[in-house]
C-alpha cells in the first residue's frame, strides 16, 4: 500500500512516537536510514501500519533505542553500518553485513569473549559442514553447555537493494526472485507489490500468486521437517518429508518451468497460465501429498526417541517473542498469533484460523511446520477449485508516481517478509528496503540456545530454519 | 508404527530409475533451440544477462528466465532437455540451429571413475542452487548411487563444486577450501551465478579473482542448475553412461 510519513523535524519527538507507539502494542517493522538522509521509522501492528521518519540527527549520534526495546537491535546496528549514526548505549553495536570496504573487514569482526578459565570459544563457519550457506557462529562454551552464541552473517551480501535502486524497477524481478531461493515467491510478490502499488496497477492472477505462496510454504515446512528428523537420526521420515517436497516443487515446476517458482511472477500478474489439465494434475497430486504427510508425521510425532529430543528443546517464551519482534514460526510456535496472512490481507485467502502452538521448544515449530502444511495444503486445493483458466494472467504496470512510498507485505514461510521503497521518478527507485524474517529471528535461535547443549545446537538451528541469504541481501 | 508402515508403502519406490535418462516436465527450460534468423540485438534487450551475442546464446550468463522465449517465441525455444553442461567457458554457447552443445570430452582420471568425492562452497548465491545440489542426494536423484559423494571435509573432497557469484566476503573462505583440498583436485561451477556471475555480474559486492587463478572443468548452467543436469554432467566426466 502507498503510505504517507509523519515528518517530525526534531529527533526527540520522533523517538517519542516512537515509544508511544510501542505502548499502543506496535511493534518495529522496520527502521532504516536513506539516501535523503532520513531515519524512517515503520511500526505495525494486526491490520494496522503508521510510518513517520525525521532527518538524521545533526551530531550522528542519538540515544538507543535497543535498551528498552531490544526489538531495535538489528534495525540500530544497520542504520549504523550504513550511515555512520551511532544509537548511544546500543548493548552490542557492530556491522551486519559488511558490505563493501567496511571496517573492521567481515574476517576480523569483534566477538563478545569471556576471561572466565572455565569457558572456552567454539567458532564454526563461515564454510559449514553441509550443503549449506555461510554464516558464523561463535558459542561461549561452559563444558557441553552454551553459556552465548553470537552470529555473525553478511557473508552471502552481494548488494541486492543497491541493484534494485540502478535502473527502472519494474525489469527487476529477476533480482527479487533471487533475494532468497527458497522464498521465490514471498519476496517475489513483495517485490510485484511495491511495483504495482508505485504504478497505481491492479494486479491479475492474484489465486495464481496466491496458490504459489502457498506451495512454496508447504515445501519449506517439509524440507525442515525432513532435515529435522534427519538430526535425530530418525531416517525413514527424513526420506518420505525429502520425497513429498519433491512432488511439491515438481509441481511448482510444471505451472513455471522451475523448482522453485522463479519465472512464475512479473508485476502486473503472473507468466504462466494454468490449463485446466494441469489443475486437475495439481488437484491430485496435492491430495496425495496431505495424506503422506499425516501419516508420515503422525507416526514421527509418536515416535518418544524423537519427541525426547524436540521436547524442551531450544524454548523461546513469549514475553520474548514480543520483546524482540520475532516473527512467523518463531512466534506462532511460541503462543503468538501473528500472520501476515490475515494481518494484512491483500491476496485470495479463503478463511483460514492462524495455529500456534504454545511451548516454544524444537517441538513447538517441527509440529506447527506439520499443521500449517496441512492447512496450506487445504487452502491450495480451495485455491484450485476458484482459479478461472481462462482468466486474464497479466497486466502493463503504468509509470511510476515520482516521491510515493510503497510498503508490501507477505507472509513467507519464515513469517512476515516486507518491502519498502520510495520513488524517484517514473521508472526507478529512490530507496528500496528489504527485511527477510529471518533478520529478526536470528536472535531467537541464539537465545534459544542458551543453557542448551552444544549437540542441540544443529538440531534448534534447522527448528528455525532461518535464511542466510534473505537477511545479507 | 502402523502409521509409518502405511506411509511407507504408499511410498513406493521414490527414486527415479535412471537419472541419465529420466523424463522431464515439458515445463522445463532446457537446451535452448534458436532460429538461424535471431537478432542478438533484440533478444539483449529483453535479456536480464545480456546472454546473447552473434555466435549465440551464453548458457553461462542465461538465467532460463523465459524473458525472451515469451517475447521472441519464433527466435528461440528452450527445450526440456536437462542434459547442459560443458567442460569449456566457450563451448556453452549454444549456436543459432544447432541442437546440442559441443560433447564433453573432459575425462577424470581412472582412480576417481567409482569413487568421487565433492566439497561445496556457497559464495553469495540465493541458495537455491545449494538446495538443488542437496537433493542430488536425495531418495529421488540419489546421487551417490554413482560413487559419488558431498563430503564434509575439504580434505576428504576430490572436488569443489562452487554456487554463487563469490561474495567479496567469502572470497578467503573460498580459497582456503579450495587449499585444503589435497591434490588432485578439480572445480566445478554449478549455476550462472558460478559461471558468470549471473545476475550479479556487475555488482561491486563480489570479487571473482579465485576464478581467474583456477580453471573449472566442468560448468553446469541454470539457475538453479537442475539435480538432473548435475548428476548427467558429474556422471559423464566421471565415464558413467
Ligand atoms: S532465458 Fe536466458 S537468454 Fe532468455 S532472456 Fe532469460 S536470461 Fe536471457
Ligand atoms: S545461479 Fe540462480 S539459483 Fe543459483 S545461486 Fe545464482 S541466482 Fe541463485
Amino acid at each position: 500500500m502507498l503510505m504517507t510519513p509523519v515528518l517530525y523535524p526534531e529527533l526527540d519527538t520522533f523517538l517519542k512516537w516512537i515509544r508511544e507507539s510501542l505502548s499502543r502494542g506496535f511493534q518495529p517493522f522496520a527502521f532504516f536510514g536513506t539516501c535523503e538522509a532520513f531515519i524512517y521509522c515503520l511500526m505495525g501492528k494486526a491490520g494496522e501500519l503508521e510510518l513517520a521518519c525525521c532527518p538524521f540527527p545533526p551530531a550522528g549520534r542519538y540515544p538507543s533505542l535497543s535498551i528498552d526495546f531490544p526489538a531495535f537491535q538489528i534495525f540500530e546496528r544497520e542504520l549504523f553500518e550504513e550511515y555512520g549514526i551511532v544509537p548511544i548505549r546500543h548493548p552490542w553495536l557492530k556491522s551486519v553485513r559488511h558490505p563493501v570496504n567496511t571496517q573492521p573487514a567481515i574476517e576480523d569482526y569483534p566477538f563478545l569473549a569471556s576471561e572466565s578459565p572455565l569457558i572456552h570459544e567454539v567458532g564454526v563457519g563461515p564454510v559449514h559442514a553441509g550443503v549449506i550457506e555461510p554464516g558464523h557462529f561463535r558459542f561461549l562454551m561452559r563444558g557441553e553447555i552454551v553459556e552465548h552464541l553470537e552470529i555473525q552473517l553478511g557473508w552471502q551480501h552481494r548488494g541486492i537493494c543497491a541493484m534494485l535502486c540502478d535502473g527502472a524497477l519494474a525489469q527487476k524481478m529477476y533480482i527479487a526472485e533471487s533475494i532468497a531461493g527458497d522464498s521465490v515467491i514471498a519476496h517475489g510478490t513483495a517485490f510485484c507489490g511495491i511495483v504495482e502499488c508505485l504504478s497505481g496497477t491492479e494486479a491479475r492472477a492474484k489465486h495464481i500468486r496466491t496458490l504459489l505462496l502457498e506451495m512454496e510454504r508447504v515445501a519449506m515446512h517439509l524440507s525442515t521437517l525432513s532435515a529435522l528428523a534427519g538430526d535425530v537420526a530418525y531416517i525413514m521420515s527424513q526420506n518420505l518429508f525429502a520425497a513429498i517436497r519433491t512432488t511439491v516443487i515438481n509441481s511448482t515446476l510444471s505451472i513455471c518451468g522451475s523448482r522453485f517458482g522463479k519465472r512464475a511472477l512479473c508485476p502486473g500478474g503472473v507468466n504462466y497460465a494454468l490449463t485446466q489439465d494441469l489443475i486437475e494434475a495439481l488437484k491430485t497430486k496435492m491430495k496425495y501429498c496431505a495424506l503422506q504427510i499425516q501419516n508420515t508425521a503422525e507416526a514421527m510425532f509418536a515416535s518418544t526417541s524423537l519427541l525426547s529430543r524436540f521436547d524442551d528443546t531450544g524454548k523461546v517464551s513469549t514475553e520474548d517473542v514480543i520483546r524482540y519482534g520475532f516473527t512467523g514460526i518463531s512466534a506462532k510456535a511460541s503462543g503468538v498469533p501473528i500472520d501476515s496472512r490475515v494481518d494484512f490481507p491483500n491476496w485470495q485467502y479463503p478463511a483460514f484460523l492462524v495455529q500456534t502452538e504454545s511451548t516454544g521448544d524444537v517441538f513447538a515449530r517441527a509440529h506447527l511446520r506439520y499443521v500449517e502444511a496441512m492447512q496450506s495444503l487445504d487452502i491450495i486445493q480451495e485455491l484450485l477449485k476458484r482459479i478461472d483458466p481462462q482468466s486474464p494472467i497479466c497486466t502493463e504496470t503504468a509509470s511510476f508516481s515520482p516521491n510515493q512510498i510503497a510498503v508490501s507485505i507477505v507472509e513467507g514461510a519464515r513469517g512476515r517478509v516486507l518491502h519498502i521503497a520510495k520513488s524517484k521518478d517514473e521508472s526507478t527507485a529512490l530507496w528500496y528496503k528489504i527485511y527477510d524474517p529471518s533478520m529478526v529471528n536470528w536472535l531467537a535461535l541464539s537465545l534459544a540456545v542458551q543453557d542448551e547443549q552444544v549437540s542441540d545446537f544443529p538440531l534448534c538451528n534447522k527448528s528455525f530454519d532461518l535464511s542466510y541469504c534473505g537477511s545479507d541481501l | 508404527m502402523f502409521e509409518l508402515f502405511k506411509a511407507r508403502f504408499r511410498h513406493g519406490y521414490q527414486a527415479i530409475p535412471n537419472p541419465l535418462k529420466a523424463g522431464m516436465d515439458p515445463a522445463f527450460p532446457g537446451l535452448p533451440v534458436l532460429d538461424k534468423q535471431m537478432d542478438f540485438e533484440l533478444l539483449n534487450g529483453v535479456c536480464p544477462t545480456n546472454a546473447f551475442s552473434e555466435q549465440g546464446c551464453d548458457l553461462g550468463k542465461c538465467i532460463f528466465c523465459g524473458a525472451c522465449e515469451r517475447k521472441f517465441p519464433h527466435m528461440i525455444h528452450f527445450s526440456n532437455d536437462f542434459k547442459m553442461a560443458s567442460d569449456d567457458r566457450q563451448k556453452l554457447i549454444m549456436a543459432p540451429g544447432a541442437n546440442s552443445l559441443a560433447p564433453i570430452e573432459f575425462r577424470l582420471p581412472s582412480q576417481f571413475r567409482r569413487s568421487f568425492t565433492i566439497r561445496n562452497v556457497c559464495a553469495g548465491g540465493c541458495n537455491a542452487c545449494e538446495m538443488e545440489l542437496a537433493a542430488c542426494n536425495n531418495v529421488n536423484f540419489d546421487i551417490s548411487r554413482y560413487g559419488i559423494e558431498m563430503v564434509a571435509s575439504p580434505r576428504h573432497a576430490d572436488a569443489l563444486i562452487l554456487t554463487g557469484p563469490i561474495s567479496r566476503s567469502m572470497a578467503s573462505a573460498l580459497a582456503e577450501t579450495w587449499q585444503a583440498i589435497p591434490e588432485p583436485r578439480y572445480l566445478i561451477l554449478a549455476g550462472a551465478c558460478a559461471i558468470s556471475g549471473g545476475i550479479f555480474a556487475e555488482s561491486p559486492a563480489i570479487d571473482r579473482a579465485f576464478l581467474k587463478h583456477w580453471e573449472a572443468c566442468l560448468f553446469i548452467p541454470g539457475c538453479p542448475a537442475h539435480p538432473l543436469s548435475i548428476v548427467s554432467a558429474i556422471t559423464q566426466i566421471m565415464g558413467i553412461k
